[in-house]
């Protein structure tokens, strides 16, 4: 059962990185690129609770590292998703399951991952990281992932919980 | 609710993990840039399947910029037939439009092209000023090699795998390339500035006069490619013979509508000058008689191969 789960997650996380690169960010759409990877890692968060939220946050985050066109320092997006997987994690627990709870932890992921990215790259001297380019990714950033998480998901939570039915968050559900 | 201490120990783990793969060089150096390649590498097959599955619904969608739909609305009003054909059929148009654009530059400046299509953009959330192309080793992409569109300068191939490129764009802060004033011949660099944010013409020497409209292109050296339009000189920023004098470029080509691209796989043996730039010479230097020279004559056969168009452009016909 392990290994399925596994896999699973493994083929989320491929897909929406291949998605998110070729598919998703050649729509012309102004402002950020809709993060299918970020909605991967909430979703097994709210299922699987924080601790494999963060590993799946962290293995996502080193495929958007590591797979083209990325061209950053590798380990950046890893970081920030591994948080967003644990802190994602945590405010499911906390809030014991209202329908609102995905998107609005969406919202904050998403939001704290642009933040996120932004700071270790201010950390790191990165010249990109201004004002202005922050506040041109931020807003839409939220809106696109906010807006795709009340169809994607639930979708993906479901298949997270075919699965492996038991855990906290998947119980305030039945 | 149950926090122990090995659920936050994974947590430590893998942020330390994270905080070390960045400290040990990132991509450019140490495990981040082997972990990239095999990324590229294993991931590039795949991403040029999906995208090459994707492109129909791409173009049904337009997959257009402002840009291109003012041109693509020009033709449709010049051409009945235009007008009648399905949307896709427009946007393979459009796209020949493109491809017609390119070739013509690549003569004028004796380029040898490898044409491409770009298949991704990188993420605004993550400041990327990068492209990728459905191009690599396979077909004689080498890093650091320049690509350019019918417009002019796109940016430079920065990483490559065996089937697809990650092409920095001009934009990007840590982009230079040697530029020269098509004018007045004079030298200096241009450097992008951030998304949103025009480029940067820098002089040599502060004594260059630099007026508003001047084209700037690429001056060529050993590996870069000469007479690449860049743009045009936009604000001036101090006088003449003052300290940090610079001017901003306005890029030729629309970063945001780029759709076949060229990589110059061989530069000219000389430099093409003004040649490429669209409107000829400006009167005011043809004294110099630097534009009438090399024109597409002077691109012998060497400049033909024009790579694998057809595994790119006509995707699906």
């Amino acid at each position: 059962m392990a290994f399925v789960r596994v896999l699973l997650a493994a083929t989320m996380l491929v897909t929406a990185v291949v998605l998110q690169t070729v598919v998703v960010s050649r729509i012309p759409l102004p402002g950020a690129t809709p993060d299918i990877v970020l909605l991967v890692v909430v979703s097994l968060t709210l299922v699987r609770g924080s601790t494999i939220g963060c590993v799946v946050g962290f293995a996502g985050g080193l495929l958007l590292d590591v797979v083209p066109p990325a061209d950053d320092q590798v380990g950046r997006w890893a970081l920030v998703l591994a948080l967003v997987g644990w802190f994602g994690g945590r405010a499911a627990d906390a809030a014991e399951g209202s329908a609102l709870v995905p998107v609005f932890v969406v919202a904050v992921a998403s939001a704290g991952a642009v933040l996120g990215y932004a700071a270790v790259g201010f950390g790191l001297g990165d010249l990109r990281v201004t004002g202005s380019s922050v506040l041109h990714a931020l807003p839409t950033a939220v809106l696109y992932d906010v807006l795709l998480a009340p169809f994607v998901v639930p979708l993906l939570m479901r298949l997270a919980r075919r699965v492996e039915p038991s855990t906290t968050y998947a119980r305030s559900f039945r | 609710m149950r926090d122990t201490r090995r659920r936050r120990l994974v947590l430590v783990v893998l942020l330390m993990l994270s905080l070390t793969l960045i400290a040990l060089g990132g991509g450019s150096s140490g495990p981040g840039r082997s972990l990239r390649s095999f990324g590229g590498a294993v991931f590039g097959p795949v991403q040029r399947a999906v995208a090459a599955a994707w492109q129909p619904v791409h173009d049904l969608f337009g997959g257009l910029s402002r840009t291109d739909q003012a041109r693509l609305q020009q033709l449709q009003r010049e051409n009945d037939q235009l007008r009648l054909a399905a949307r896709a059929n427009q946007y393979d148009h459009s796209r020949a439009a493109e491809l017609d654009s390119l070739l013509k530059i690549k003569d004028l400046g004796g380029y040898t092209i490898v044409t491409a299509q770009v298949i991704g953009i990188g993420p605004a959330q993550g400041f990327a000023n990068t492209i990728l192309l459905d191009a690599g080793t396979q077909d004689g992409l080498k890093v650091g090699m320049t690509v350019i569109n019918g417009d002019g300068l796109v940016g430079r191939v920065k990483t490559v795998s065996g089937s697809t490129a990650t092409v920095l764009l001009a934009i990007d802060p840590n982009f230079k390339v040697g530029a020269r004033l098509a004018d007045s011949q004079q030298i200096g660099y241009a450097s992008g500035g951030g998304s949103g944010v025009p480029l940067t013409y820098t002089p040599f020497n502060n004594q260059q006069l630099m007026t508003a409209g001047e084209p700037v292109v690429t001056n060529q050296d050993a590996n870069f490619p000469g007479g690449i339009p860049i743009g045009a000189i936009g604000q001036v920023q101090g006088s003449v013979g003052t300290y940090g004098r610079t001017a901003t470029i306005r890029l030729y080509v629309d970063i945001g509508s780029l759709d076949v691209v060229g990589v110059v796989v061989v530069p000219p043996r000389t430099d093409p000058r003004n040649a490429v730039l669209p409107t000829a010479v400006p009167s005011a230097s043809a004294s110099t008689g630097a534009g009438t020279g090399p024109t597409a004559g002077s691109s012998p056969g060497a400049g033909a191969r024009t790579g694998p168009t057809s595994t790119s452009s006509p995707s699906r016909s």
